[in-house]
């Protein structure tokens, strides 16, 4: 299954050529040797694994890439285990992709860049998870998402997994002692025991079965009284090796999967992969397309923000305001049902164009909900978020600050609720969000109420564009004609949608075959959880219910 | 004698599947009933049937489709079933929805063991039925069903409220036509027997003392 | 029911007995009829023993029945606040909801776990239901129907009430589980503190009757307006922090921490099944009850029908109600309130609960009952 799109590397740019000018409706699909290089490949500038911490630390301290926006773990088969970077300037905007390898499959080593940017702790642990690389200086080398007594690296070519690894019934091991690799001058590696929870603490296992963790998410809690001390996020309890799958899945099969990644943002999930195979490939939609993209969007932008407040109220316990919460999200899954078909897993977004044409209804029922939602939104205020023992509950609580959250990478809502200008939306525009306007929310509090706050002005902002749009709908195809087979050309792209939660990347590598050679999804959650140590230090048990609801993390988006 | 659990509003003929249920009190009717418990276990079988309380179980996407149950428009609090208990100790029924890795396979084996008796679980959606869309996964586990019984199967991805009901309206069906008295409460012999478990748990001790 | 005979359970207290005004229906001509009835052929002991069994039977029967009803009440009166049907399918309108909700705890495994102290565990859900009964009879129903009454009814009331946190404590303690230690650990805090305010407010109460004993507090409303109206500003500063602090003792929403579903998964009761669980629950709503039965008895007059100075006329037609209607329906108008709380207000954290008791509840309960004592001393009331 790894094996057999090695066959085809070469075919693809030959035949896309030839169809080209056959294709009346499709505009010109990649061409043979692209001339420009697509508009969303990346600029790989490769170093060696001896040069990259030097050149990581020139980047961090001198060009202030303070956000590092991706971490993706690699297997080239003969170019070694790598990892790409990509690296962004809040300051200048300026973006950098780097990529580093070893050729060393038993036991191979990277330097870490754990102390340059705190979301690189886990970025890092979970390519070490997948492909066994080891990161010297990193201070928490353990998996990640597998059990501890996993078998073999999933996500490595030659790695087979399921053999390796029968269901295992007895109970997972957790370790409270984690390692720590030092790279000496003469090439030997030194370990160092680094204990991550002392003998006598109070240790409070909440998840993975848990009401409050939206999923399936495990967090270790060692606490004082009731003050937590520390947090460690266990992970992986829903890992169900999407991108793995991915790698011998068809283009548009692998679409199918990235609805099922966070499903509150089902619709902007798979817009970044169309848009990110699209672009890869040269692919123009037309303008209508893209309109309709931009509502369904924003539609499923307020419905995530809808259950984020449903059930951040019912997480502090106030359990009417979720039912109002609900009921008017029904009414958005109303409108996506009509036209996509589903509720929740909408299946909505093609490459070339969506599955089909919006609804005769559409229009109206949308221009009848906008009203509907911006009179309700009121309610949200009369019944929760007015209440005084919710101020109490959330004003101060879990602050974090700009340079945390840019450390951590927490965009979306959390992001911005600290002051952090991160919207995708504004930073890269797509699809139609440069004909519209719109503010981008941001406040500078950073705690629990700001970031409820945020999403509750995104609603209304969401409302507007949706406004703006739905009457201006252009006319036009809703599906270019593409081929039967698609098949990207080779080299590396990333693009990124905006959704519910921050900012959801593609990377795509590509060998010009029918299926990705490698596919991985900046997950949004991810840095959310990660984040939730540094939110909660000092905090009590009751507010990592509110820090946790308030950075709004879905579980299956943070696991894959 | 034939059991016809009544469900309100659908007669029984409208139910999909009364094959399984027929063969099912076939089964159960084997032996023949007794006049005097069988109005007894009517009773409580009608209690059991209207009262099951889920735990709050969920995985993924079924997840939020079962909180769209629970939330006004489909309302399951109609049958009864609205009080989800956070504590396996309290549920009756387990809703799987969502995929089980195989991480996750023991701790949900671990939340069926915790659950009182009567207890049942009802499959929702394909991942916990088959895997669903993550079949070829090397991290999920194909179907529920291979580590704890499986009572009803909802298909669905997710599937729609609706089904949701009908689902739970079949399980309600299902415990209709249990016998209580005679079958299921037998007395087994506990194999976590305290005082055994007492004695080796000294063993170990004194095997740890030792070395 | 012996109440104006002699109190059923053994306990030393000088009876007052009372010269009711016979207006209403006074429900000691029953138990009198009873008691001479029942001495008629037996011997008094036997007789008392006899009227201590029936009345532990019906004790339990209203016990039992209240909770249903309660249980269906919050059901679906959560539902009509969160635009929902609630409860429709069992009997009509889902009446008969509740009872299969009994059949199936009544017939649920009870999980005996190992590594637990399971006397204490098998111990606790029995204390908490003891405490909430002993409240329980301290209910004045009806002018002559009250099971415990003697001179320090109050004092008896908040002295029982406190058995429950023992049950809360050791249940937390006795499960072996670090959720229900955190959540008895809240729950002993929280209820420990808030008596005191429940306390004050008591006494704020009983400074202005004068008695502490539950049918001469009713009988006075009765005869002199509900205390609410005759304590005023006091008073109802009084039911207020009664409300609040009496929605803490309960463990009901807002300050429902203990067993904060959403933290705690269950809270002290997480390792209870089955009929274990189901006390804790029944306590629960009972519990909700007395608090409510408690205020309408101490603020709003308990059996005492609503009188406006002057309009003999009302007052007469008042009068037809029994007094058990009364009562029931005040108790169930709080009841109505602290169900309304519940379901609106998010949950409070627990170290906003205990600043909201000690830094708030208990200088303003302290400052009521100055008040009040000063209003008494200077005539002020009415």
């Amino acid at each position: 299954m790894t094996q057999e799109q090695e066959k085809t590397v070469a075919a693809p740019s030959a035949q896309e050529g030839t169809v080209k000018t056959a294709a009346k409706v499709a505009r010109p699909a990649a061409p043979a040797v692209p001339a420009a290089p697509a508009e969303n490949a990346c600029d790989l500038k490769t170093f060696a694994p001896a040069e990259l911490r030097r050149e990581m630390e020139r980047l961090r301290r001198e060009e202030k890439m303070d956000f590092l926006e991706c971490l993706t773990g690699m297997d080239w088969q003969e170019e070694g285990l790598g990892v790409i970077y990509h690296l962004e300037s809040t300051e200048t905007g300026k973006r950098v992709c780097l990529k580093t390898a070893t050729t060393d499959r038993e036991n191979p080593l990277l330097p870490s860049v754990s102390d340059l940017w705190d979301i690189a702790n886990i970025y890092e642990r979970e390519v070490f998870d997948f492909y066994g690389i080891k990161f010297t200086g990193h201070p928490d080398m353990r998996r990640i998402f597998m059990r501890e007594d996993w078998v073999g690296y999933p996500f490595r070519k030659d790695d087979d997994p399921e053999k390796q690894n029968p269901l295992r019934m007895d109970n997972e091991p957790l370790a409270d002692v984690t390692e720590t690799l030092t790279l000496n001058a003469d090439g030997s590696v030194t370990r160092r025991e680094n204990k991550i929870f002392e003998d006598g603490e109070y240790v409070v296992n909440i998840g993975p079965q848990h009401p409050s963790t939206h999923g399936v998410l495990h967090f270790r809690v060692s606490l004082d009284g009731e003050t937590i001390k520390k947090i460690d996020p266990v992970l992986g309890y829903i890992h169900r090796g999407i991108e793995k799958m991915n790698e011998s899945l068809t283009y548009p099969q692998t679409l199918a999967l990235t609805d099922r990644l966070d499903y509150l943002g089902a619709m902007q999930n798979r817009h970044a992969l169309c848009m990110c195979i699209e672009k890869a490939m040269g692919v123009e939609v037309s303008p209508r397309v893209q309109y309709i993209r931009t509502i369904m969007d924003e539609l499923q932008r307020i419905d995530s923000h809808l259950l984020f407040f449903s059930c951040l109220c019912q997480d502090l316990g106030a359990t009417t305001a979720f039912l109002y919460g609900f009921r008017d999200r029904e009414k958005i899954l109303d409108i996506f049902e009509e036209t996509c078909g589903g509720r929740l897993i909408l299946n909505y977004n093609t490459i070339g164009g969506v599955m089909a044409d919006i609804h005769p209804n559409f229009r109206k029922r949308v221009k009848e909900f906008i009203p509907y939602m911006r009179k309700n939104i009121e309610e949200y205020f009369d019944i929760f978020i007015g209440n005084v023992i919710f101020h109490n509950r959330a004003e101060g609580v879990g602050v974090l600050t700009k340079e945390q959250c840019i450390s951590f990478g927490c965009t979306g809502g959390t992001g911005r609720a600290s002051g952090w200008h991160n919207d995708v939306r504004k930073r890269m525009p797509y699809a139609a969000y440069d004909k519209v306007e719109f503010k981008e929310i941001v406040r500078t509090e950073g705690d629990s109420f700001a970031r409820l706050m945020i999403r509750m002005d995104e609603i209304r902002e969401s409302l507007s564009i949706i406004e703006q749009l739905i009457d201006n709908i252009p006319e036009g195809n809703y599906q270019e004609k593409m081929k039967p087979v698609i098949k990207v050309p080779a080299g590396t792209y990333y693009s990124a949608v905006e959704g519910s939660r921050g900012e959801f990347g593609v990377l795509l590598e590509s060998k010009g075959d029918k299926s990705p050679y490698r596919l991985h999804y900046r997950a949004t959650g991810l840095p959310l959880v990660a984040v939730m140590d540094t939110a909660c230090r000092g905090n009590m048990l009751a507010d990592l219910i509110t820090i946790g609801g308030t950075v709004d993390y879905v579980v299956p988006d943070i696991d894959r | 004698m034939m059991k016809r659990p009544k469900i309100k509003s659908i007669p029984y003929e409208e139910f999909k599947d009364n094959e399984t249920f027929e063969k099912l009190v076939a089964e159960l009717n084997a032996n023949g009933t007794n006049v005097i418990v069988r109005p007894l276990d009517d009773l409580i079988n009608w209690g059991r049937s209207n009262s099951l309380w889920p735990l709050t179980f969920a995985t993924s996407c079924c997840g939020i489709e079962f909180m769209a149950v629970c939330a006004a428009r489909y309302d399951i609090a109609r049958f009864g079933f609205e009080v989800t208990r956070n504590s396996p100790r309290q549920a009756d029924v387990i809703l799987v929805s969502g995929t089980i890795t195989t991480k996750m396979a023991p701790v949900l084996k671990r939340l069926y063991d915790q659950m009182a008796d009567p207890k049942y679980v009802v499959a929702i959606g394909g991942c916990s039925i088959s895997g669903g869309p993550f079949t070829k996964s090397y991290h999920v586990v194909n179907g529920v069903d291979n580590i704890i019984p499986v009572d009803v199967y909802v298909p669905g991805c997710p599937p729609r409220p609706e089904s949701f009901l009908y689902g739970m309206m079949q399980l309600q069906r299902k415990v209709k036509v249990e016998n209580f008295f005679g079958t299921t409460n037998r007395k087994e012999k506990d194999p976590f027997d305290r005082a055994e478990m007492r004695r080796k748990e000294e063993e170990l001790y004194n095997e740890e003392e030792e070395a | 029911m012996p109440a104006a005979g002699r109190p059923p359970i053994g306990l030393a207290g000088q009876h007052l007995h009372i010269s009711f005004k016979k207006k209403m229906f006074d429900f000691s001509v029953v138990t009198t009829w009873l008691h001479g009835l029942l001495c008629s052929f037996l011997p008094e002991w036997a007789a008392i023993l006899t009227e201590s069994v029936l009345v532990a039977l019906v004790i339990i029967t209203l016990y039992a029945v209240f909770a249903i009803v309660l249980i269906y009440m919050e059901r679906k009166v959560c539902a009509a606040f969160q635009c929902r049907l609630g409860p429709m399918r069992v009997g009509k309108w889902g009446l008969l909801q509740v009872f299969s909700d009994v059949f199936k705890m009544l017939t649920k495994e009870i999980i005996s776990m190992r590594n637990t102290d399971l006397f204490l565990h098998n111990l606790a859900p029995f204390l908490v239901v003891t405490a909430s009964m002993l409240t329980f009879a301290c209910l004045p129903w009806n002018a002559g129907a009250q099971i415990i009454d003697f001179n320090v009814g109050v004092f008896f009331f908040l002295a029982v009430s406190s058995i429950g946190v023992v049950g809360i404590l050791l249940a937390g303690w006795s499960s072996n589980n670090k959720y229900s230690l955190i959540g008895a650990m809240r729950s002993g805090a929280q209820i420990i503190s808030y008596e005191l305010s429940i306390g004050m407010a008591m006494l704020t109460m009983i400074c202005l009757t004068g008695t502490m004993s539950f049918s001469e507090i009713c009988q006075q409303q009765y005869d002199e307006g509900w205390n609410i109206f005759r304590g005023h500003l006091p008073a109802l500063m009084a039911f207020v922090i009664y409300l609040v602090a009496g929605n803490a003792e309960c463990n009901r929403g807002p300050f429902d921490l203990p067993e904060c579903e959403s933290e705690l998964t269950a809270g002290y009761h997480t390792e209870y099944s089955g009929m274990h669980f189901g006390y804790y629950y029944l306590a629960e709503y009972l519990n909700l009850f007395i608090c409510a039965g408690m205020a309408a008895t101490i603020f709003l007059g308990g059996w005492a029908p609503l009188h406006v100075y002057g309009l003999d006329g009302l007052n007469g037609v008042m009068d037809l109600i029994p007094g058990a209607v009364w009562f029931v329906g005040k108790t169930f108008f709080i009841v109505f309130l602290l169900m309304w709380l519940r379901w609106t207000f998010p949950r409070l954290r627990i170290d906003q609960i205990l600043s909201l008791e000690w830094k708030y509840l208990v200088p303003i309960s302290m400052v009521t009952l100055v008040i009040m004592a000063l209003c008494v001393s200077f005539n002020l009331t009415f």
